[in-house]
């Protein structure tokens, strides 16, 4: 020990020297690494990379901030793009930001970081940092980040592309407009996927199939948050589908839901991420589970695994774009640049070769072809696919932004009761 | 140590005068230089600590209060509605379909006309949603209609705003925004204890919305119960590591800090594979016949005590074992040779020794527990969350921040509560040697 | 084992062997997860179970595909480069600055010390999340300053920001180890090293570190892990450029499992192992080398 301790010893020395320095004016921290490198023999290499790495950092900075004052779309522009990671940002890199790359020079930096996006950009906004350009999340955040004004109104006539098929964007949209910040990419649903082999032979052929348990007897998995479950469970309890939302506005109608609930409580395992019901279904863990149609198809037809799926009374909804008020305009100008690119008919169309998703808009849908890797039509996996979407839900955005709170206090009372 | 004189200066000695006030050895009364001694000491050590207080007090504690300070904050209200504000003073609704006086409309049209353009009107929703559900849907469809009311006479504002919709003819509505019209509100803090702050004042939630008091009792509660059983297991092995020779030791510290250097995502990941209805403990247990069917090991209490408990252990025997180690076998070998048998020299010499190392694995592992959120959510399935995931879900889904500092405020007083209790009883300070 | 001297009664054996045996499975209790998910890491298939495959040993069924991935896809050779260059010098801040303040703390006077004791370790007791808002508002503003004002290239101030937010996470363990290691310490030893003429430097590094490297060393592996482990700060006060070995996972669970993350644990597990080792052989040879038996 007395060599290793002698080494640790001067190294302490040094240390207490600098940090006593360093701690009087508490920002230096980069001296300390350096040393800190330099100390460790084995680092000194490493040490010496990072240093250089550094010092090309600040080259290639310096070489940035010239050319953005030069001309805003100069090719040395990176702009930052928040996204889910895993297949889903796959899909968009190949669909959206390498052909753009390709033909502008403009280059990307993608954040993971969609499922904090809402705290982050309000703490961002707050400390007049806002350090994202363009952010991917789901209809309800883009609605409440709206509401915040937190990122910007979107003018549908000049900032997103019309359609091919000569259609304005609004009405290549249509009903997909769900928020004035936001512009949709994709049409993605919730939906429910089984054990084919757990099922005996009469799988599911309705989402009741979830509450019931003589038939399908096992554990189940829903999301650990109300939406979705409440209108499954009014749905499965009788309730015509028109008046869902109106019942579920009241306190009975609230608790009707979760009675419905309640039958299947002991079977019930609740899941966060949506990488979550794929590896139940997988580990035969659950018998019946929902999830997003993109996971069931990825761990059906590219995995092999003995899953099928349900499209009934399928819940729509929507994921795509918003910009955070408040960047720079020369950023800005870039960032409306990519997003008219990134948004129209084909380039839609395209990232369905990647990852089972709907376009949003209308004019996409005819030119959806075949899966990049498996060579399947994607057309049928979509579900907007007409055959898919004859029962569906369209998640009404406006109830849950004034109800979630409400009936998430309920449902997290009667998960913990 | 003891309070003897150590000035340097004492060296220069000369001889003690006979008589007078006793004085230092350099002639000093002895009581100034004790002082001028024990000021000494003090100066040095905040010397010391200075640098690190200043940076965690600059760096962490101004922005944390400053964080906290949200669970009292309302100035959103006020400052988009002040003409509101103001004109609904005096006003008291005598029943659910009293409105209040035309001029309180034809003040908040305008308010909310200014506020639209601001894009404010429905940050104001929002926040006045958080106490009564379907709130920000009216301020959201006033951003558009807003424009149009008729403001040229308070009464056609009335009329004008009851059009955009019936609710604005309610009392209710008005209630809430004249509850929450003050820069402060203590509404916030009222949640976080499964109440309600109304115009008639605090109510309590009706049961099935009250989730809050739980959350924290569960979550003392099984830190408790966490720390208790880290440190059953964690005592034994310090002892052991500290009782072997030095090469067995630094071997088996090796088994421990072998989970300690692996990821707690991992390590989370891996009580998954093992505790799973088809999982390895499960299945082997299923083949060896001992049970028919699956137990529920995890998704519940017994799976989030079991992932933290493995967790946490290492944070118990590391601390025990530096403390552990610096007690002398002498003196338990003097115990012994003084004719104290082994449990009684444990009783009497080891272990009260050995108590720091336990109060302060303790408190590392308790304070650790109850701000556990990862863990819990990935194991704890609904009935074994803490109030940390609540927190976390309040900041990221529902923009909360208020509640969420409130909920935070009240842990951090109950956990500075907890140290507080654990310093007076153990007390680091209090606990003396041999 | 050592062998029990001759007078033991059989009690005591009992006792000493009975103890072994327990904690016997307490270690088992944790290194058996790890272990578990070890062959996972070599498995051909995508998730988190064992296949039949797997438990019928089928070559198959194994490949080391994750293994490839973790060592060849940047996002993950950038994830544990950052994971080091930001836990390496945190914890150097946090040791530093943590052990002087525990010295400072156990003297004999120090006014108001419940509270400094209170303040300091904080930053434990603040749920992380709440920590982690509360930091982005001070360092957010400290970023625009040091990017704008001081020119340094965001790169480095990312990282600075980073670092500094994980040493004061570390902080509170280092101090509690450390407090609890110097209430054993017998503080008349620095009187007598200053009484035999030792300036304050030198009985410090000759006399008290010796004493209470248990505790900082504890401390300091304390520190290192919170950082290289922390997942909540770094995804609100981080940026991509600093993206860690638990953010890279952390997505990796909830988007996409993969068993890379277990490639990448496994590594991690064995290159722990090879690290403890060869400081223990060394120490080992240093003390042969000395003619000195472990004491």
């Amino acid at each position: 020990m007395t060599t290793k301790l002698k080494r640790l010893l001067g190294l302490m020395a040094l240390l207490f020297a600098l940090g006593a320095t360093a701690a009087a004016c508490g920002g230096s921290g980069d001296t300390e690494t350096d040393d800190a490198g330099a100390e460790e023999t084995s680092d000194d290499a490493a040490a010496e990379e990072e240093a250089a790495e550094e010092d090309g950092a600040m080259e290639e900075e310096d070489g940035d901030d010239e050319a953005m004052e030069d001309e805003g779309g100069d090719s040395d522009i990176e702009l930052t793009l928040v996204s889910w990671g895993g297949a889903y940002q796959t899909s968009q890199q190949k669909a959206y930001t390498e052909p753009y790359t390709a033909d502008t020079g403009v280059s990307f930096i993608w954040d993971e970081s969609s499922a904090d996006a809402v705290a982050k950009i309000r703490a961002q906004s707050e400390a007049g940092n806002i350090t994202w350009d363009l952010v991917d999340v789901v209809g309800a955040d883009a609605i409440r980040l709206c509401d915040e004004g937190l990122v910007m109104e979107i003018d549908f006539d000049t900032m997103v592309a019309p359609g091919d098929d000569g259609s304005s964007a609004v009405e290549d949209f249509g009903e997909n407009l769900v928020s004035d910040c936001f512009i949709p990419q994709i049409v993605y649903s919730t939906t429910v996927g089984y054990r084919t082999d757990l099922v005996g032979d009469t799988p599911p052929t309705d989402i009741c199939a979830l509450f019931d348990t003589e038939t399908y007897p096992g554990k189940r998995a829903l999301e650990s948050r109300p939406l979705n479950n409440m209108e499954w469970a009014l749905l499965c309890d009788g309730v015509a589908k028109d008046d869902i939302y109106d019942v579920l506005a009241t306190p009975e109608g609230q608790d009707q839901a979760l009675a419905k609930l309640d039958t299947i409580k002991d079977d019930l395992i609740f899941w966060d991420a949506g990488a979550d019901t794929p590896q139940l279904l997988a580990d035969g863990e659950i018998v019946i589970g929902s999830t997003y149609n993109g996971r069931l198809f990825s761990a059906i037809e590219e995995q092999g695994q003995p899953i099928g799926m349900l499209w009934d009374a399928q819940m729509y909804d929507y994921d795509g774009w918003v910009i955070p008020a408040g960047l720079p305009e020369d950023r800005l100008q870039a960032v409306l640049d990519f997003v008219y690119y990134a948004t129209d008919t084909q380039r839609l169309a395209d990232q369905a070769a990647y990852i089972s998703y709907g376009p949003a808009r209308a004019s996409s849908a005819p030119l959806v072809g075949q899966h990049a890797e498996l060579g399947i039509d994607m057309a049928q996996h979509m579900p907007t696919d007409p055959a898919n979407a004859e029962n569906i839900f369209v998640t009404q955005y406006d109830f849950w932004a004034d109800y979630r709170d409400d009936i998430d206090t309920k449902y997290q009372a009667w998960l913990a009761g | 140590m003891t309070d003897t004189v150590t000035s340097p200066d004492a060296g220069n000695a000369g001889a003690p005068p006979e008589d007078g006030p006793i004085l230092a050895a350099d002639g000093t009364p002895l009581a100034r230089s004790l002082n001028r001694s024990v000021r000494r000491q003090k100066i040095r050590a905040l010397a010391l600590i200075a640098p690190l207080l200043v940076f965690v007090l600059i760096s962490f504690i101004v922005p944390i209060v400053g964080m906290l300070l949200r669970s009292v904050d309302n100035s959103v209200v006020p400052e988009t509605l002040p003409r509101t504000v103001v004109a609904l003073e005096g006003w008291t609704a005598s029943g659910p379909d009293d409105t209040p006086p035309p001029e309180v409309y034809e003040a908040f049209v305008l308010d909310i006309q200014k506020a639209a353009d601001e894009r404010r009107h429905t940050v104001v929703g929002g926040r006045l949603n958080y106490q009564t559900a379907g709130v920000a849907s009216k301020f959201r469809q006033l951003g558009r209609a807003a424009e149009d009311i008729d403001t040229s006479s308070p009464e056609a504002a009335k009329a004008g705003l009851i059009d955009v919709d019936a609710t604005w003819g309610q009392a209710s509505i008005w209630q809430t925004i004249q509850t929450y019209d003050g820069e402060y509100t203590t509404g916030y803090y009222a949640n976080a204890v499964d109440r309600n702050l109304d115009v008639d004042g605090v109510q309590a939630r009706p049961d099935d919305e009250a989730i809050y008091l739980m959350l924290f009792w569960r979550t003392i509660r099984l830190s408790l119960i966490i720390t208790v059983i880290c440190a059953l297991l964690g005592y034994p092995i310090a002892w052991l590591l500290s009782n072997s020779r030095e090469r067995n030791a630094n071997l088996l510290l090796i088994l421990v800090l072998l989970p300690f250097w692996t990821s707690l995502l991992v390590r989370t990941s891996a009580w998954k594979v093992l505790l799973q209805e088809q999982g390895v403990i499960n299945e082997s247990l299923t083949s060896m016949g001992l049970i028919g069917s699956p137990l529920p090991l995890m998704y519940n209490q017994f799976g989030t005590i079991v992932a933290m408990t493995h967790i946490l252990l290492p944070f118990m025997i590391l601390p025990m074992y530096s403390v552990m180690k610096t007690i002398p076998p002498s003196y338990v070998r003097a115990a012994k040779s003084l004719g104290a048998t082994d449990f009684t020299a444990f009783r009497r010499v080891y272990f009260p020794q050995s108590v720091p190392g336990i109060g302060a694995g303790g408190v590392l592992v308790f304070i650790l527990a109850i701000g556990y959120y990862i863990t819990p959510e990935i194991v704890g399935g609904t009935t074994g969350i803490f109030i940390s995931n609540r927190i976390a879900y309040n900041i990221q889904s529902t923009l909360n921040w208020g509640l969420a500092a409130a909920l935070g405020a009240m842990l951090l007083v109950a956990v500075l509560v907890l140290y507080w209790v654990y310093d007076r009883v153990v007390g680091i300070d209090n606990v003396k040697l041999g | 084992m050592a062998t029990l001297p001759a007078y033991t009664t059989p009690a005591q054996k009992i006792w000493h062997y009975g103890l072994r045996v327990l904690c016997g499975f307490i270690f088992f209790f944790l290194v058996a997860p790890i272990v578990a998910i070890i062959p996972l890491s070599f498995s051909a298939g995508d998730f988190f179970t064992y296949t039949e495959g797997m438990l019928t040993f089928q070559p198959d069924a194994y490949s080391l595909k994750h293994y490839e991935d973790a060592l060849t896809n940047p996002e993950w050779t950038t994830a544990i480069w950052n994971s080091f260059r930001i836990a390496i010098p945190a914890t150097i801040i946090a040791v530093t600055l943590g052990t002087l303040a525990a010295i400072g703390l156990s003297q004999r006077h120090v006014p108001g010390r419940r509270a400094i004791m209170a303040i300091l370790i904080s930053p434990m007791i603040v749920p992380l999340i709440i920590s982690a808002l509360g930091m982005f508002f001070f360092y957010a503003p400290l970023g625009n300053f040091m990017q704008d004002t001081l020119r340094l290239p965001q790169d480095l101030v990312e990282f600075i920001k980073i670092v500094l937010a994980h040493a004061v996470l570390g902080i509170p363990f280092v101090i509690i180890t450390v407090t609890a290691t110097l209430v054993g310490f017998d503080q008349s030893l620095t009187r007598a090293a200053a009484s035999m003429g030792a300036g304050p430097l030198r009985t410090f590094f000759k006399v008290q570190m010796p004493l209470i490297l248990p505790g900082v060393i504890s401390g300091a592996l304390f520190a290192f892990i919170t950082s290289f482990d922390e997942v909540v700060v770094i995804t609100i006060i981080g940026s991509q450029k600093v993206q860690t070995l638990p953010w890279q996972m952390f997505v990796g669970l909830r988007e996409q499992i993969s068993l890379t993350i277990l490639a990448v644990a496994t590594m991690m597990v064995g290159f722990s192992i090879i690290l403890l080792t060869t400081i223990e052989l060394l120490r080992r040879r240093n003390e042969r080398l000395r003619g000195l038996t472990p004491s």
